[in-house]
Protein backbone atom coordinates (compact mmCIF):
# COMPACT_ATOMS: atom_id res chain seq x y z
CA UNK A 1 0.00 0.00 0.00
CA UNK A 2 1.22 3.70 -1.12
CA UNK A 3 0.62 6.28 0.51
CA UNK A 4 1.63 10.31 0.52
CA UNK A 5 3.74 11.01 3.65
CA UNK A 6 4.76 14.69 4.39
CA UNK A 7 8.82 13.55 4.53
CA UNK A 8 10.42 13.36 8.28
CA UNK A 9 12.59 16.11 6.80
CA UNK A 10 9.66 18.36 6.61
CA UNK A 11 9.10 17.70 10.16
CA UNK A 12 12.48 18.25 11.37
CA UNK A 13 12.39 21.31 10.09
CA UNK A 14 8.90 22.29 11.60
CA UNK A 15 10.89 21.44 15.17
CA UNK A 16 14.52 22.93 14.14
CA UNK A 17 14.15 25.59 11.92
CA UNK A 18 12.09 28.22 9.33
CA UNK A 19 8.71 27.33 10.45
CA UNK A 20 7.70 27.70 14.76
CA UNK A 21 8.21 25.08 16.55
CA UNK A 22 5.62 22.21 16.88
CA UNK A 23 4.30 21.09 20.35
CA UNK A 24 2.60 17.84 20.58
CA UNK A 25 -1.01 18.37 22.03
CA UNK A 26 -2.90 17.16 19.60
CA UNK A 27 -0.60 14.07 18.30
CA UNK A 28 -1.03 10.24 18.36
CA UNK A 29 0.27 7.29 17.00
CA UNK A 30 -2.03 4.35 15.21
CA UNK A 31 -0.98 0.98 15.39
CA UNK A 32 -0.30 -0.84 11.77
CA UNK A 33 -0.59 -4.25 13.77
CA UNK A 34 0.58 -6.34 10.63
CA UNK A 35 3.40 -4.11 9.31
CA UNK A 36 4.95 -3.13 12.39
CA UNK A 37 4.98 0.21 11.71
CA UNK A 38 3.31 3.10 13.69
CA UNK A 39 1.01 5.99 12.08
CA UNK A 40 1.73 9.13 13.25
CA UNK A 41 -1.06 11.63 13.29
CA UNK A 42 -2.57 14.92 14.06
CA UNK A 43 -6.50 15.67 15.32
CA UNK A 44 -6.58 19.39 14.72
CA UNK A 45 -6.65 18.84 10.49
CA UNK A 46 -6.99 15.46 11.06
CA UNK A 47 -4.56 14.34 9.28
CA UNK A 48 -1.40 11.78 8.93
CA UNK A 49 2.27 13.07 9.32
CA UNK A 50 4.20 10.23 9.03
CA UNK A 51 4.78 6.40 9.47
CA UNK A 52 7.54 4.88 11.28
CA UNK A 53 8.37 1.31 10.28
CA UNK A 54 10.83 -1.52 12.34
CA UNK A 55 8.57 -2.30 15.64
CA UNK A 56 8.50 -5.99 14.83
CA UNK A 57 4.93 -7.42 15.56
CA UNK A 58 2.80 -5.04 16.62
CA UNK A 59 -0.15 -7.79 17.05
CA UNK A 60 -1.54 -6.86 20.53
CA UNK A 61 0.42 -3.74 20.65
CA UNK A 62 -0.10 -0.51 23.14
CA UNK A 63 1.65 2.86 23.92
CA UNK A 64 2.53 4.82 26.62
CA UNK A 65 3.60 8.61 26.69
CA UNK A 66 6.32 10.55 28.05
CA UNK A 67 5.21 13.28 30.60
CA UNK A 68 6.56 15.96 28.01
CA UNK A 69 4.17 14.46 25.40
CA UNK A 70 7.37 14.22 22.90
CA UNK A 71 8.13 10.36 22.98
CA UNK A 72 5.75 6.88 22.76
CA UNK A 73 6.75 3.84 23.94
CA UNK A 74 5.17 1.15 22.02
CA UNK A 75 4.90 -2.19 23.26
CA UNK A 76 4.87 -4.96 21.22
CA UNK A 77 4.19 -8.87 20.92
CA UNK A 78 7.28 -9.72 20.18
CA UNK A 79 8.90 -8.14 23.03
CA UNK A 80 9.46 -5.14 21.37
CA UNK A 81 9.95 -2.12 23.11
CA UNK A 82 10.36 1.16 20.96
CA UNK A 83 10.97 4.41 21.74
CA UNK A 84 8.90 7.30 19.07
CA UNK A 85 9.55 10.34 18.69
CA UNK A 86 6.41 11.86 17.53
CA UNK A 87 8.47 15.45 16.68
CA UNK A 88 11.28 13.79 14.44
CA UNK A 89 8.88 11.18 12.94
CA UNK A 90 11.34 8.06 13.93
CA UNK A 91 12.36 5.97 16.17
CA UNK A 92 14.60 7.07 19.11
CA UNK A 93 15.86 3.79 20.78
CA UNK A 94 14.21 -0.06 20.54
CA UNK A 95 15.51 -2.80 22.50
CA UNK A 96 13.95 -6.57 22.65
CA UNK A 97 13.40 -7.33 26.09
CA UNK A 98 11.40 -10.66 26.35
CA UNK A 99 10.05 -13.19 24.19
CA UNK A 100 6.40 -11.89 24.39
CA UNK A 101 4.84 -9.53 26.05
CA UNK A 102 1.41 -7.90 26.43
CA UNK A 103 1.93 -4.24 27.84
CA UNK A 104 3.06 -1.78 29.68
CA UNK A 105 3.03 1.65 31.78
CA UNK A 106 5.06 4.90 32.85
CA UNK A 107 5.93 5.91 36.79
CA UNK A 108 4.12 8.49 37.91
CA UNK A 109 7.45 10.45 38.07
CA UNK A 110 7.88 9.54 34.01
CA UNK A 111 10.90 7.85 34.78
CA UNK A 112 10.25 4.08 34.74
CA UNK A 113 8.85 1.96 31.73
CA UNK A 114 7.39 -1.26 33.00
CA UNK A 115 6.45 -3.86 30.51
CA UNK A 116 4.49 -7.27 31.09
CA UNK A 117 5.63 -10.21 30.25
CA UNK A 118 4.02 -14.03 28.98
CA UNK A 119 7.22 -15.37 28.28
CA UNK A 120 9.36 -15.56 30.51
CA UNK A 121 6.06 -14.19 32.88
CA UNK A 122 7.24 -11.39 35.08
CA UNK A 123 7.81 -7.24 34.69
CA UNK A 124 10.94 -5.66 33.43
CA UNK A 125 11.33 -2.13 34.27
CA UNK A 126 13.45 0.22 32.26
CA UNK A 127 14.87 3.62 32.38
CA UNK A 128 12.40 5.98 30.45
CA UNK A 129 15.66 7.91 28.69
CA UNK A 130 17.53 5.26 27.98
CA UNK A 131 15.89 2.03 28.00
CA UNK A 132 18.40 0.71 30.24
CA UNK A 133 17.11 -2.20 32.07
CA UNK A 134 16.72 -1.35 36.11
CA UNK A 135 14.89 -4.01 37.49
CA UNK A 136 13.17 -7.31 37.01
CA UNK A 137 10.07 -8.82 38.53
CA UNK A 138 9.70 -12.79 37.66
CA UNK A 139 6.53 -14.05 37.96
CA UNK A 140 7.02 -16.72 40.32
CA UNK A 141 4.05 -17.54 42.68
CA UNK A 142 5.28 -19.64 46.00
CA UNK A 143 4.79 -22.83 44.80
CA UNK A 144 7.12 -22.21 42.02
CA UNK A 145 4.86 -21.40 39.01
CA UNK A 146 5.63 -19.17 36.67
CA UNK A 147 3.06 -16.90 35.34
CA UNK A 148 1.82 -14.92 32.66
CA UNK A 149 1.66 -11.00 33.44
CA UNK A 150 -1.69 -9.09 32.29
CA UNK A 151 -3.45 -6.04 33.65
CA UNK A 152 -0.17 -3.59 34.42
CA UNK A 153 -1.07 0.06 35.31
CA UNK A 154 1.15 2.69 37.37
CA UNK A 155 0.09 3.70 40.26
CA UNK A 156 0.56 6.47 42.54
CA UNK A 157 3.72 6.56 44.42
CA UNK A 158 5.61 5.41 41.23
CA UNK A 159 4.04 2.06 42.23
CA UNK A 160 3.20 -0.45 39.30
CA UNK A 161 0.37 -3.06 39.89
CA UNK A 162 -0.45 -5.96 37.64
CA UNK A 163 -1.55 -9.35 38.08
CA UNK A 164 -0.59 -12.95 37.01
CA UNK A 165 -3.07 -14.85 35.03
CA UNK A 166 -2.04 -18.34 35.67
CA UNK A 167 -1.24 -18.18 39.41
CA UNK A 168 -4.52 -16.03 40.16
CA UNK A 169 -2.14 -13.14 42.06
CA UNK A 170 -2.17 -9.06 41.97
CA UNK A 171 1.19 -7.82 42.98
CA UNK A 172 1.93 -4.05 44.04
CA UNK A 173 5.61 -2.98 42.90
CA UNK A 174 6.64 -0.03 44.87
CA UNK A 175 9.87 1.38 43.02
CA UNK A 176 10.45 4.39 44.91
CA UNK A 177 14.08 3.32 44.54
CA UNK A 178 13.93 1.97 41.08
CA UNK A 179 16.87 -0.65 41.16
CA UNK A 180 14.65 -2.42 44.62
CA UNK A 181 11.30 -3.18 44.30
CA UNK A 182 9.46 -3.92 47.01
CA UNK A 183 6.61 -6.40 46.30
CA UNK A 184 3.15 -6.85 48.28
CA UNK A 185 1.64 -9.89 46.98
CA UNK A 186 -1.88 -10.82 47.11
CA UNK A 187 -2.47 -14.28 46.46
CA UNK A 188 -5.86 -16.40 45.87
CA UNK A 189 -7.78 -13.15 44.29
CA UNK A 190 -9.85 -15.44 42.10
CA UNK A 191 -8.82 -17.44 38.59
CA UNK A 192 -7.32 -16.45 35.83
CA UNK A 193 -7.46 -12.47 35.85
CA UNK A 194 -7.12 -11.33 32.36
CA UNK A 195 -6.95 -7.68 32.22
CA UNK A 196 -7.18 -4.81 34.98
CA UNK A 197 -7.87 -1.33 35.27
CA UNK A 198 -6.90 1.49 37.53
CA UNK A 199 -9.48 4.38 38.54
CA UNK A 200 -8.45 7.50 36.98
CA UNK A 201 -7.70 8.98 40.91
CA UNK A 202 -5.00 5.54 41.43
CA UNK A 203 -6.89 4.52 43.94
CA UNK A 204 -8.94 1.02 42.97
CA UNK A 205 -7.16 -1.56 40.94
CA UNK A 206 -9.73 -4.24 39.48
CA UNK A 207 -8.84 -7.62 37.73
CA UNK A 208 -11.47 -9.21 35.69
CA UNK A 209 -11.71 -12.85 36.08
CA UNK A 210 -11.84 -15.14 33.14
CA UNK A 211 -12.44 -18.15 35.38
CA UNK A 212 -15.05 -17.39 37.08
CA UNK A 213 -17.46 -14.47 37.53
CA UNK A 214 -16.67 -11.09 39.24
CA UNK A 215 -13.77 -9.29 39.99
CA UNK A 216 -11.26 -8.44 42.07
CA UNK A 217 -10.44 -5.29 43.86
CA UNK A 218 -7.69 -4.07 45.49
CA UNK A 219 -8.06 -0.33 47.30
CA UNK A 220 -4.82 1.07 46.97
CA UNK A 221 -6.11 3.53 49.80
CA UNK A 222 -6.13 0.57 52.15
CA UNK A 223 -4.31 -2.27 50.83
CA UNK A 224 -4.23 -3.48 54.17
CA UNK A 225 -7.52 -4.70 53.42
CA UNK A 226 -6.38 -6.80 50.92
CA UNK A 227 -8.27 -7.66 47.67
CA UNK A 228 -12.20 -8.41 47.63
CA UNK A 229 -14.40 -9.82 45.00
CA UNK A 230 -17.21 -7.58 43.54
CA UNK A 231 -20.15 -9.16 41.37
CA UNK A 232 -19.53 -12.40 42.55
CA UNK A 233 -23.05 -13.04 41.74
CA UNK A 234 -23.29 -11.59 38.38
CA UNK A 235 -24.51 -14.13 36.19
CA UNK A 236 -24.22 -17.36 38.22
CA UNK A 237 -25.88 -20.21 36.88
CA UNK A 238 -26.05 -18.92 33.90
CA UNK A 239 -24.47 -20.16 30.70
CA UNK A 240 -21.94 -17.93 29.64
CA UNK A 241 -21.49 -17.08 25.07
CA UNK A 242 -18.23 -18.50 23.66
CA UNK A 243 -15.69 -15.69 24.04
CA UNK A 244 -13.96 -15.19 20.70
CA UNK A 245 -12.12 -12.42 21.83
CA UNK A 246 -11.04 -11.00 25.86
CA UNK A 247 -12.24 -7.71 26.78
CA UNK A 248 -10.24 -5.05 27.16
CA UNK A 249 -10.35 -2.99 31.13
CA UNK A 250 -8.30 -0.13 30.39
CA UNK A 251 -9.99 2.54 28.77
CA UNK A 252 -13.18 1.68 30.87
CA UNK A 253 -15.84 3.90 31.60
CA UNK A 254 -16.45 6.11 34.57
CA UNK A 255 -19.60 8.36 34.98
CA UNK A 256 -19.51 9.99 38.03
CA UNK A 257 -19.90 7.28 40.33
CA UNK A 258 -21.14 4.66 37.80
CA UNK A 259 -18.59 2.35 36.28
CA UNK A 260 -18.76 0.70 33.19
CA UNK A 261 -17.31 -2.61 32.27
CA UNK A 262 -17.89 -5.49 29.60
CA UNK A 263 -19.46 -8.63 30.38
CA UNK A 264 -17.17 -11.53 29.43
CA UNK A 265 -19.34 -13.87 27.31
CA UNK A 266 -22.30 -12.04 27.52
CA UNK A 267 -23.89 -9.18 25.36
CA UNK A 268 -24.01 -6.55 27.94
CA UNK A 269 -22.34 -3.68 29.86
CA UNK A 270 -22.45 -4.34 33.52
CA UNK A 271 -23.02 -0.82 35.49
CA UNK A 272 -21.24 -0.75 38.75
CA UNK A 273 -22.12 1.88 41.60
CA UNK A 274 -18.34 2.93 42.40
CA UNK A 275 -19.21 3.90 46.16
CA UNK A 276 -20.49 0.37 46.90
CA UNK A 277 -19.41 -1.61 43.99
CA UNK A 278 -23.04 -3.11 43.88
CA UNK A 279 -24.47 -3.77 40.56
CA UNK A 280 -26.65 -1.11 39.27
CA UNK A 281 -27.97 -2.02 35.66
CA UNK A 282 -26.59 -4.18 32.60
CA UNK A 283 -27.23 -2.60 29.24
CA UNK A 284 -28.02 -5.09 26.77
CA UNK A 285 -25.74 -4.32 23.58
CA UNK A 286 -25.41 -5.74 20.17
CA UNK A 287 -22.38 -8.29 21.06
CA UNK A 288 -20.13 -9.14 23.69
CA UNK A 289 -18.26 -5.92 24.52
CA UNK A 290 -14.24 -5.07 23.90
CA UNK A 291 -13.46 -1.71 25.49
CA UNK A 292 -16.23 0.45 26.90
CA UNK A 293 -14.99 3.92 26.77
CA UNK A 294 -16.27 6.57 28.52
CA UNK A 295 -16.26 10.30 26.99
CA UNK A 296 -13.90 12.73 28.86
CA UNK A 297 -16.44 14.38 30.09
CA UNK A 298 -18.52 10.95 31.28
CA UNK A 299 -21.88 11.61 29.12
CA UNK A 300 -21.21 9.06 26.74
CA UNK A 301 -19.99 5.33 27.12
CA UNK A 302 -18.54 3.60 23.71
CA UNK A 303 -18.47 0.32 22.81
CA UNK A 304 -16.85 -1.73 20.54
CA UNK A 305 -17.25 -5.70 20.34
CA UNK A 306 -15.71 -9.12 19.64
CA UNK A 307 -15.83 -10.97 16.62
CA UNK A 308 -18.22 -11.67 14.95
CA UNK A 309 -20.01 -8.75 15.98
CA UNK A 310 -17.38 -6.62 15.20
CA UNK A 311 -18.11 -3.93 12.65
CA UNK A 312 -20.37 -2.36 14.85
CA UNK A 313 -19.88 0.52 17.80
CA UNK A 314 -23.06 1.20 20.22
CA UNK A 315 -22.96 4.41 22.22
CA UNK A 316 -24.52 4.70 25.54
CA UNK A 317 -26.14 7.69 27.17
CA UNK A 318 -25.09 7.43 30.83
CA UNK A 319 -27.84 9.61 31.88
CA UNK A 320 -30.31 7.33 30.47
CA UNK A 321 -28.03 3.43 30.91
CA UNK A 322 -29.66 3.14 27.48
CA UNK A 323 -28.00 2.81 23.88
CA UNK A 324 -28.77 5.75 22.08
CA UNK A 325 -26.85 5.42 18.66
CA UNK A 326 -25.49 2.68 16.57
CA UNK A 327 -22.78 3.53 13.91
CA UNK A 328 -21.27 0.76 11.18
CA UNK A 329 -17.42 2.24 10.55
CA UNK A 330 -16.30 -0.70 8.82
CA UNK A 331 -15.07 -4.23 9.07
CA UNK A 332 -13.27 -5.46 12.37
CA UNK A 333 -13.59 -2.34 14.91
CA UNK A 334 -10.85 -2.92 17.00
CA UNK A 335 -10.36 -0.01 18.72
CA UNK A 336 -11.13 3.83 19.80
CA UNK A 337 -9.79 6.75 20.79
CA UNK A 338 -11.64 10.06 22.14
CA UNK A 339 -9.69 13.87 21.30
CA UNK A 340 -8.39 15.23 24.59
CA UNK A 341 -11.48 16.80 25.24
CA UNK A 342 -13.89 14.90 23.63
CA UNK A 343 -15.35 16.54 20.93
CA UNK A 344 -14.48 13.73 18.54
CA UNK A 345 -13.81 10.23 18.45
CA UNK A 346 -10.85 7.92 16.09
CA UNK A 347 -11.44 5.01 15.82
CA UNK A 348 -9.83 1.70 13.90
CA UNK A 349 -11.60 -0.56 10.94
CA UNK A 350 -8.69 -2.99 10.29
CA UNK A 351 -10.09 -4.87 7.94
CA UNK A 352 -11.35 -2.12 5.78
CA UNK A 353 -7.65 -0.53 6.05
CA UNK A 354 -8.86 2.65 7.66
CA UNK A 355 -9.35 5.66 10.61
CA UNK A 356 -12.83 7.37 10.88
CA UNK A 357 -13.60 10.15 12.83
CA UNK A 358 -16.58 11.61 14.32
CA UNK A 359 -18.11 14.30 15.98
CA UNK A 360 -19.33 13.06 19.21
CA UNK A 361 -22.56 14.69 19.58
CA UNK A 362 -23.93 14.70 15.86
CA UNK A 363 -22.35 11.60 15.39
CA UNK A 364 -21.56 13.00 12.03
CA UNK A 365 -18.41 11.41 9.98
CA UNK A 366 -15.76 14.20 9.92
CA UNK A 367 -13.07 12.54 8.44
CA UNK A 368 -11.88 8.92 7.23
CA UNK A 369 -7.95 8.28 6.79
CA UNK A 370 -5.83 5.15 5.36
CA UNK A 371 -4.47 2.88 7.74
CA UNK A 372 -2.42 -0.15 6.99
CA UNK A 373 -4.54 -2.71 9.08
CA UNK A 374 -5.00 -0.49 12.05
CA UNK A 375 -5.52 -1.30 15.74
CA UNK A 376 -4.76 0.28 18.55
CA UNK A 377 -4.99 5.07 18.28
CA UNK A 378 -3.20 6.45 21.32
CA UNK A 379 -2.93 9.99 21.92
CA UNK A 380 -0.41 12.03 23.73
CA UNK A 381 -3.04 13.42 26.18
CA UNK A 382 -2.64 10.08 27.67
CA UNK A 383 0.63 11.17 29.21
CA UNK A 384 -1.02 12.74 31.81
CA UNK A 385 -3.82 10.19 32.64
CA UNK A 386 -3.15 7.79 36.16
CA UNK A 387 -3.48 4.43 35.52
CA UNK A 388 -3.18 3.41 31.53
CA UNK B 1 1.46 -26.05 29.59
CA UNK B 2 -2.31 -26.17 30.14
CA UNK B 3 -3.32 -29.06 31.06
CA UNK B 4 -4.50 -32.14 29.03
CA UNK B 5 -7.34 -32.00 27.01
CA UNK B 6 -10.35 -32.84 27.99
CA UNK B 7 -13.12 -34.01 25.15
CA UNK B 8 -16.50 -35.08 26.38
CA UNK B 9 -17.36 -39.12 24.87
CA UNK B 10 -20.11 -37.69 23.45
CA UNK B 11 -18.27 -35.27 20.81
CA UNK B 12 -15.58 -38.30 20.62
CA UNK B 13 -18.80 -40.46 18.81
CA UNK B 14 -20.36 -37.50 17.20
CA UNK B 15 -17.08 -37.51 15.51
CA UNK B 16 -17.06 -40.77 14.70
CA UNK B 17 -20.48 -40.82 13.48
CA UNK B 18 -20.27 -38.27 10.92
CA UNK B 19 -17.03 -38.55 9.02
CA UNK B 20 -15.13 -35.53 8.36
CA UNK B 21 -15.75 -33.85 5.03
CA UNK B 22 -12.41 -33.90 2.76
CA UNK B 23 -10.95 -30.81 2.81
CA UNK B 24 -11.30 -29.63 -0.88
CA UNK B 25 -14.60 -28.80 -0.10
CA UNK B 26 -13.37 -25.46 1.27
CA UNK B 27 -12.66 -23.44 -1.97
CA UNK B 28 -9.84 -21.04 -2.47
CA UNK B 29 -12.28 -17.84 -1.67
CA UNK B 30 -13.17 -19.21 1.66
CA UNK B 31 -9.31 -20.58 2.38
CA UNK B 32 -8.48 -16.75 2.23
CA UNK B 33 -10.79 -16.00 4.85
CA UNK B 34 -9.87 -18.74 7.38
CA UNK B 35 -6.09 -17.68 6.97
CA UNK B 36 -7.11 -14.35 7.48
CA UNK B 37 -9.57 -15.51 10.37
CA UNK B 38 -6.30 -17.32 11.70
CA UNK B 39 -4.11 -14.56 11.56
CA UNK B 40 -6.62 -11.62 12.85
CA UNK B 41 -8.80 -13.57 15.41
CA UNK B 42 -7.29 -16.48 16.35
CA UNK B 43 -4.58 -14.35 16.57
CA UNK B 44 -5.89 -12.55 18.91
CA UNK B 45 -5.30 -15.36 22.09
CA UNK B 46 -2.46 -17.10 20.03
CA UNK B 47 -0.68 -14.46 18.35
CA UNK B 48 -0.56 -13.01 14.68
CA UNK B 49 2.50 -14.93 13.86
CA UNK B 50 1.19 -17.67 16.32
CA UNK B 51 3.93 -18.02 18.34
CA UNK B 52 1.70 -17.90 21.35
CA UNK B 53 0.06 -14.90 23.81
CA UNK B 54 -2.36 -15.62 26.21
CA UNK B 55 -3.09 -18.76 24.31
CA UNK B 56 -0.31 -21.63 23.63
CA UNK B 57 1.47 -21.45 20.84
CA UNK B 58 0.23 -23.32 17.45
CA UNK B 59 3.46 -23.69 15.44
CA UNK B 60 3.93 -26.78 14.19
CA UNK B 61 6.99 -27.78 16.73
CA UNK B 62 4.22 -26.79 19.22
CA UNK B 63 1.86 -29.27 17.81
CA UNK B 64 4.35 -32.21 17.32
CA UNK B 65 2.67 -35.12 17.94
CA UNK B 66 -0.67 -34.07 18.43
CA UNK B 67 -3.64 -35.79 16.28
CA UNK B 68 -4.72 -33.80 13.99
CA UNK B 69 -8.68 -35.38 14.73
CA UNK B 70 -7.99 -34.13 19.13
CA UNK B 71 -7.22 -30.99 17.30
CA UNK B 72 -9.68 -30.11 15.37
CA UNK B 73 -12.48 -31.43 17.90
CA UNK B 74 -10.40 -28.57 20.03
CA UNK B 75 -11.10 -26.04 17.23
CA UNK B 76 -14.89 -26.90 16.94
CA UNK B 77 -16.04 -27.60 20.76
CA UNK B 78 -13.45 -25.43 22.81
CA UNK B 79 -11.60 -26.50 25.77
CA UNK B 80 -14.03 -26.49 29.04
CA UNK B 81 -12.30 -24.63 31.88
CA UNK B 82 -10.04 -22.76 29.72
CA UNK B 83 -10.06 -19.68 27.71
CA UNK B 84 -10.53 -21.66 24.06
CA UNK B 85 -13.76 -20.69 22.81
CA UNK B 86 -16.29 -23.44 20.71
CA UNK B 87 -15.93 -22.51 16.88
CA UNK B 88 -18.67 -24.71 15.46
CA UNK B 89 -21.14 -22.13 14.19
CA UNK B 90 -18.24 -20.25 12.53
CA UNK B 91 -16.50 -23.07 11.34
CA UNK B 92 -17.91 -26.35 9.82
CA UNK B 93 -15.89 -29.76 10.30
CA UNK B 94 -14.18 -29.42 6.75
CA UNK B 95 -13.07 -25.67 7.44
CA UNK B 96 -11.41 -26.35 10.74
CA UNK B 97 -9.81 -29.96 9.06
CA UNK B 98 -8.68 -27.65 6.74
CA UNK B 99 -7.18 -24.90 9.34
CA UNK B 100 -5.54 -27.62 11.16
CA UNK B 101 -3.85 -29.53 8.44
CA UNK B 102 -2.33 -26.32 7.52
CA UNK B 103 -1.80 -25.17 11.28
CA UNK B 104 0.34 -28.28 12.16
CA UNK B 105 2.18 -27.98 8.12
CA UNK B 106 2.81 -24.49 8.93
CA UNK B 107 1.25 -21.11 7.67
CA UNK B 108 3.82 -19.64 4.92
CA UNK B 109 1.78 -16.50 4.98
CA UNK B 110 2.31 -15.46 8.27
CA UNK B 111 4.32 -12.37 9.10
CA UNK B 112 7.98 -12.77 10.91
Amino acid sequence: MRHIEIPALLIALLVTGCAAPRATGDLGLVVERAAGRVLLVETTGRSRLATIPGLGDLSHASIVYSRDERYGYVFGRDGGLTKVDLLRGRIDRRVVQSGNSIGGAISQDGRLIAVSNYTPGGVKVFDAGTLTLVADIPAISASGERSKVVGLADAPGNRFVFSLFDTGEIWVADLSVPSEPKVTKYTDIGKQPYDALMTADGRYYLAGLFGEDGLALLDLWHPEAGVRRILADYGRGEQKLPVYKMPHLEGWAMAGRYAFIPAVGRHEVLVVDSETWQEVSRIPVHGQPIFVMGRPDGRQVWVNFAFPDNDTLQVIDVTRLAVVQELKPGKAVLHMEFTPRGEAIWVSARDDDRLVVYATDSFEELATLTADKPSGIFFTSRAHRIGL
Amino acid sequence: MMGTHRIGSAVLLAMALAPMPIAAEVDAARQAELLHLLRHDCGSCHGMTLAGGLGPPLLPEALAGKPPEMLTATVLYGRPQHAMPPWRGILNEAEAKWLVHRIVEGVSDAPH
